[in-house]
């Protein structure tokens, strides 16, 4: 069973490891409609690949954080990508396995997967 | 919706944006008695009695984007097709708190679903926000508070990924504890 005892011992752990803050200037946003539409659509199990993604590859300039309705209710659940100096890229229709990608092919490597993007899903 | 713990994920929404600092959910499952409920209870900004009165309306909303606003709409009628019922109360400058019972056995009813992504989710996308879950199962509960966590990460953030780790599996631990706690309540002879 985890006890608060575990967390005082991550915390020690952790504490040990911060300070080394990247410069917030290059840090890029995931955001994740969460509204209803967006939740019925199935977002949580979006947000949830994305940040899982994030964590298991160690990248620390990214943040993943919700937003409400965008106003594309049919094309929930949507994820926005804002990467700096870069214009920001909106992927529609998410899943979890589309999630994974995103991250590999586009914050990783710093190619985004035309494929999901708004522009090649609505003709 | 699927899962009623995607309405509950889509309710808090509602306490986040009335600037609410403190959220509490709890959920208390009944077996015997085929009912499940679910309250949310947030400080946030609360309501005036004319718009308690207009929030089930699916037709009114805040949100400019659309004429609809279907979040407690959606969360009453999913309690109220399975016989069950549901409640809102709030004041201004107090808060607002919402509740919704169940009855299982309908076949109407949408499985509790994973309330534990649904905290986390909560969590770590608000963490500013503090949260209290209480799960409940036939009189055996258990509680997860994060300003309890945060006193203890003592200026580590919550939302990294190993301290949301910690916290998913304490909830999942947790939960299955309770359950089997009340599993074994109900077995025993001295219960009956």
């Amino acid at each position: 069973m985890k006890s608060l005892e575990e967390l005082k011992a991550l915390r020690d752990k952790m504490a040990a490891n911060m300070g080394i803050r990247e410069d917030d200037s290059d840090n890029i946003r995931i955001v994740v409609g969460m509204a209803t539409c967006g939740i019925a659509a199935g977002a949580r199990p979006v947000l949830h690949a994305l940040t899982e993604e994030v964590a298991k590859r160690g990248l620390k300039n990214v943040t993943v954080a919700q937003t409400g309705c965008i106003g594309i209710c049919q094309y929930e659940p949507v994820v926005e990508v804002f990467c700096p100096g870069k214009e920001k890229i909106t992927y529609v229709k998410m899943t979890p396995e589309k999630a994974v990608r995103i991250v590999n092919d586009h914050i990783v490597n710093g190619n985004p997967v035309n494929e999901y993007t708004i522009g090649s899903t609505v003709k | 919706m699927r899962e009623i713990s995607l309405n509950i994920l889509d309710i808090a929404q509602n306490s986040i944006s009335a600037q609410a600092s403190l959220i509490q959910i709890t959920i208390e499952e009944d077996t015997a008695l085929q009912r499940l409920t679910v309250s949310i209870e947030d400080n946030g900004c609360g309501m005036s009695e004319e718009k308690v009165k207009s929030v089930t309306n699916p037709f009114y909303t805040t949100r400019t984007t659309r004429k609809v606003g279907l979040g407690i709409p959606f969360f009453k009628m999913a309690a109220e097709m399975t016989g069950g019922s549901f409640d809102i109360a709030s004041s201004e400058g107090v808060g607002t708190r919402l509740s919704a019972v169940f009855c299982t056995g309908h076949i109407d009813c949408m499985p509790l679903g994973d309330v534990n992504s649904t905290v986390c989710t909560l969590i770590q996308c608000n963490p500013s926000i503090d949260f209290v879950y209480t799960y409940w199962c036939d009189g055996c509960a258990f509680t997860a508070d994060t300003r309890r966590f945060k006193e203890i990460l003592n200026g580590v953030p919550i939302e990294t990924a190993e301290v949301m780790a910690f916290v998913r599996s304490f909830l999942e631990e947790n939960t299955a504890s309770v359950r089997q706690d009340a599993l074994q309540k109900s077995k025993s002879p001295h219960n009956q």
